[in-house]
C-alpha cells in the first residue's frame, strides 16, 4: 500500500517501468465488462467514471482514505478555530526547566503538553496541517502542470521533440527523487515553504510527463483518433479534444498518490532544515526535526508530528490506490 | 499494366472514374524484420454513384488499401507506391496539409467498430459539428442545426436530444449512424466503408446497409465497400474486387460474378455462404486452411495450398491478371463455367 512511485525504494529502471504500466492501463478506450449480475455493460469515458464511482462508494479502503483526507482538509481549513491555543505563544514557558524538565508534559488544557518553547503541541499540530497540505497540494499542482506540458509536447509530436523531451525526463528520473529535491532546495539562498514546493514539484515533473506521454501514445493509435483523422480534424483538436481528455485517467490517479509522497518529501526537507526556518509557522517536518534534540527523554514530541505525517500520507495513498483499482479495467470483476 | 488501364478506362460506362487506384503497393518495412507486402499492385476504379466492393478474408489487405487511399497509414515504416488518382490528382504525392483538407471533405471513411471509433468523452453533437466547423468554416452555433439535420437524415430519432448524448448512451446501430453522419456531413464524393456492419447484429446490419445504399444513391456518392462477407454486400455493390493476399484475384460486375465465379477462391467464398435460392440440403463448404498457408506470390499462386483444383504450374509460375471486358481473373486453372 505504499506509494508505488515513492522513488527511494526503487531503482530508476523500475520506476520507468512502473510509470509505463500505469500509462498502459489507462481508461478511455472501450471495454466490455460483465458485472456481477452477469449482464454485459459497455463502458467508456463517462460511464467508466460512473461505474468507477459506484464501485468506489462501496469500497471500505476508499472510504477510509477519503475520510482521513477529508478530516485533515477540514482541520487545515478551520485550524485557527479548532486550535485551543495560539501555536506561537509560549504559554507554558514558565514550566520549562532547561535542565530538569525541558518539555512540559500534558496538563489541563494542554492534552499533549508543550514543546521546549512552552508552546501547545496540539495547537501546533493542528495549525501545522495547513503548511503540510499547502505544500503537498501545490507541489503536486506545479508538478502536474510542468509534467503535463512536457507530456503533451512529447505525446503530440512524434520524432525529435518526443525524443528530446523524453531524454530530459529520463535523466531526471534517474536521479533519486529525494536527492534531487534536496539539491534543488539547497540551491535557494533563503529557504521557505516555496523552495520546498518548487523542489518537490520538480521531482514530480518527469513522473507526470512520462505517464501522460505514455497514455497519449496509446490514444494516438486508438480507433477514435484514427476516425477523427479520417475526418480531417486539425492536429491541435486531435491533441486537445481527442487525445488529452482520454489520457487523463492515470494522471489523476497518480496525482492523488503523489500528494502523499509530496507530503512525506516536504517533511523530510523541513526535517533536514531545508524548509521554512521560521518556527512561528508550525510545520510537521520542522517539529519533527526540532524534536530530535530530546528524542530519548521525550519521544512524544517526535511521535505526534510523525504520526500525523504517516496518517495523512496513508489517507491519500489509500484513496489513490482504490481510485486506480476502480479505473483499471484489468482489476475489475 | 498500361493495357489494364486502357481497358478499364474505355469500358462501358461513359463517366470518367472519380477515384482511380493504380498499381497500389504498400510495403511495411519494420526495422529488424523483412519487408512485408500487404497490398501488391492493386488497381481499381470507382465512378461517381458507383458502389465497388473490396472483398477478402482477414489480413488480405483491405484496410491497408483504404488507409493508403485516405493517407492515414503511419508516417514511418511504410512504403506506398503506385497512384491514387482523385479527379486526376495523385493523392499519394499530396502534402499532409492538403490531405487533411481533403479528408472529411472529398473523402470520407467509416470504420468497423462504431463504439471505439467515437470519442468517449465528447458528445455526439460536438463530434458532428467538429467536421462542419473544420471544413465549412462554420461556428459551432451555425453548425449545430446542420448537425441535427444530418442526424435526422441518417435516421437517428430525436436528434435534438441525441446531440447532447455521449457515445455510450447510444445503441450500436445508432453509433454507426452517427459515424455515417460525421463522414457524410460535408458531402464527400467518395465514401470508404471498412466493414461497417461487422460489429453489429444481423438486423441492424441490414438497416445500416439500406441506409448507406439510400444515402449514396441520393447524393451520387461513390462508395467503396470493404467486407469479408460477400453475402453482406450482395444487394449493395455494382462491382466486386476479390482480394487475396494483397492482390486482386477476380473482378466483375455483381451479377455475373455471383452467378459464375471463375476463381476457386471466389467460388469457395460463395459456397461458404448460405443462399436463399439454393437447393435445400446443399452443403456449405468452408475454404480449408488459413492465410498462414499462403505461398509468396513470386513464382506461385498464393492460394495454391488451399485451392480445390491446383495444377502443377500453380506452384511454379505467378498467375497473371487477365482482363476480359468487365471481368478479370488471376488463375491458371479457373472454375469451369457451368450451364
Ligand atoms: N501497421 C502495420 N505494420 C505491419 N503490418 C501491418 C500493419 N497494418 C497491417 N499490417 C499487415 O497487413 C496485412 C493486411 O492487413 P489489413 O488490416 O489490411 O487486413 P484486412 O484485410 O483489413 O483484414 P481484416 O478483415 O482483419 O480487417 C496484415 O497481414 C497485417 O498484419
Ligand atoms: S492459380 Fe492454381 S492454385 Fe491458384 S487459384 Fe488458380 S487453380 Fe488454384
Ligand atoms: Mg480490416
Amino acid at each position: 500500500m505504499s506509494n508505488p512511485l515513492n522513488p527511494d525504494n526503487l531503482d530508476p529502471r523500475n520506476k520507468k517501468q512502473r510509470i509505463d504500466e500505469l500509462a498502459a492501463g489507462s481508461g478511455g478506450t472501450a471495454t466490455l465488462t460483465v458485472d456481477d449480475a452477469g449482464h454485459i455493460e459497455e463502458s467508456t469515458g463517462v460511464s467508466l467514471i460512473a461505474s468507477a464511482w459506484r464501485r468506489l462508494r462501496r469500497n471500505p479502503v476508499f472510504l477510509l482514505g477519503a475520510g482521513i483526507t477529508l478530516l485533515f482538509v477540514l482541520l487545515a481549513i478551520f485550524a485557527p478555530l479548532i486550535a485551543p491555543h495560539d501555536p506561537t505563544k509560549g504559554l507554558l514557558l514558565d514550566k520549562v526547566r532547561p535542565q530538569s524538565n525541558p518539555v512540559p508534559g500534558p496538563e489541563a488544557g494542554f492534552p499533549l503538553g508543550a514543546d521546549t518553547s512552552g508552546r501547545d503541541v496540539l495547537s501546533r499540530l493542528i495549525v501545522g496541517s495547513r503548511q503540510t497540505l499547502i505544500v503537498g497540494v501545490f507541489a503536486t499542482l506545479f508538478g502536474l502542470a510542468g509534467g503535463m506540458s512536457l507530456g503533451v509536447l512529447a505525446g503530440a509530436f512524434s520524432g525529435w521533440v518526443d525524443s528530446l523531451v523524453m531524454r530530459i525526463v529520463d535523466v531526471m528520473l534517474s536521479i533519486p527523487s529525494l536527492l534531487l529535491a534536496v539539491s534543488i532546495a539547497a540551491l535557494a539562498s533563503r529557504p521557505s515553504q516555496w523552495t520546498v514546493i518548487i523542489a518537490i514539484a520538480t521531482v514530480q515533473v518527469p513522473i507526470f510527463a512520462r505517464l501522460l506521454r505514455g497514455s497519449m501514445l496509446a490514444q494516438r493509435s486508438s480507433d477514435h483518433v484514427l476516425a477523427a483523422r479520417a475526418l480531417g480534424v486539425k492536429r491541435s483538436a486531435i491533441v486537445f479534444r481527442h487525445m488529452l481528455p482520454n489520457s487523463l485517467g492515470p494522471v489523476i490517479v497518480q496525482a492523488t498518490l503523489v500528494i502523499a509522497g509530496a507530503i512525506i518529501d516536504a517533511a523530510a526537507l523541513s526535517f533536514l532544515g531545508l524548509g521554512n526556518p521560521d518556527d512561528r509557522q508550525p510545520e510537521w517536518g520542522q517539529m519533527l526535526g526540532k524534536a530530535q534534540n530530546n528524542i530519548f527523554d521525550n519521544p512524544a514530541l517526535a511521535i505526534w508530528p510523525a504520526l500525523c505525517i504517516i496518517v495523512v500520507a496513508l489517507g491519500f495513498t489509500l484513496m489513490g490506490e482504490s481510485l486506480r483499482e476502480a479505473l483499471d479495467p484489468k482489476s475489475r470483476r | 499494366m498500361t493495357e489494364t488501364i486502357e481497358n478499364t478506362r474505355t469500358r462501358g460506362h461513359s463517366e470518367e472514374p472519380l477515384l482511380s487506384v493504380r498499381d497500389l503497393t504498400v510495403t511495411f518495412t519494420r526495422q529488424g524484420e523483412k519487408p512485408f507486402v500487404a497490398v501488391d499492385g492493386v488497381s481499381f476504379d470507382v465512378r461517381p454513384g458507383q458502389t465497388v466492393g473490396l472483398v477478402g478474408e482477414s489480413g488480405c489487405g483491405k484496410s491497408v488499401t483504404s488507409l493508403a487511399i485516405m493517407g492515414l497509414l503511419p508516417q514511418r515504416g511504410v512504403r506506398v507506391e503506385g497512384e491514387v488518382l482523385y479527379g486526376g490528382t495523385n493523392l499519394l504525392t499530396q502534402s499532409k496539409e492538403q490531405m487533411r483538407d481533403r479528408r472529411g471533405r472529398d473523402l470520407g471513411m467509416i470504420f468497423q467498430d462504431p463504439l471505439s471509433s467515437l470519442n468517449p468523452v465528447v458528445p455526439i453533437g460536438v463530434q458532428v459539428t467538429e467536421v462542419l466547423e473544420r471544413h465549412k468554416g462554420l461556428s459551432r452555433k451555425a453548425a449545430t442545426p446542420l448537425a441535427r439535420e444530418m442526424l435526422d437524415k441518417v435516421g437517428i430519432p430525436d436528434p435534438n436530444r441525441r446531440l447532447k448524448d455521449y457515445p455510450h448512451q447510444l445503441s450500436g446501430g445508432m453509433r454507426q449512424r452517427a459515424l455515417i453522419a460525421m463522414a457524410l456531413a460535408c458531402a464527400p464524393k467518395v465514401l470508404i466503408a471498412d466493414e461497417p456492419t461487422t460489429a453489429l447484429d444481423v438486423t441492424i446490419q441490414a438497416q445500416i446497409l439500406a441506409l448507406l445504399k439510400e444515402l449514396v444513391e441520393d447524393s451520387g456518392t461513390a462508395l467503396v465497400m470493404i467486407t469479408h462477407d460477400l453475402g453482406v454486400v450482395a444487394g449493395l455493390v455494382d462491382r466486386i474486387n476479390v482480394l487475396y493476399a494483397g492482390r486482386i484475384v477476380e473482378r466483375g460486375d455483381r451479377h455475373p460474378l455471383f452467378a459464375q465465379p471463375r476463381h476457386p477462391y471466389t467460388h469457395g467464398l460463395l459456397s461458404s455462404i448460405p443462399r436463399l435460392d439454393g437447393e435445400r440440403g446443399t452443403k456449405l463448404t468452408p475454404i480449408p486452411g488459413s492465410v498462414s498457408d499462403n505461398l509468396p506470390w513470386a513464382n506461385a499462386c498464393a492460394f495454391a495450398p488451399r485451392c480445390s483444383q491446383p495444377i502443377d504450374v500453380c506452384v511454379e509460375k505467378t498467375p497473371e491478371f487477365v482482363e476480359d471486358g468487365p471481368r478479370a481473373l488471376r488463375c491458371h486453372n479457373p472454375v469451369e463455367v457451368s450451364r
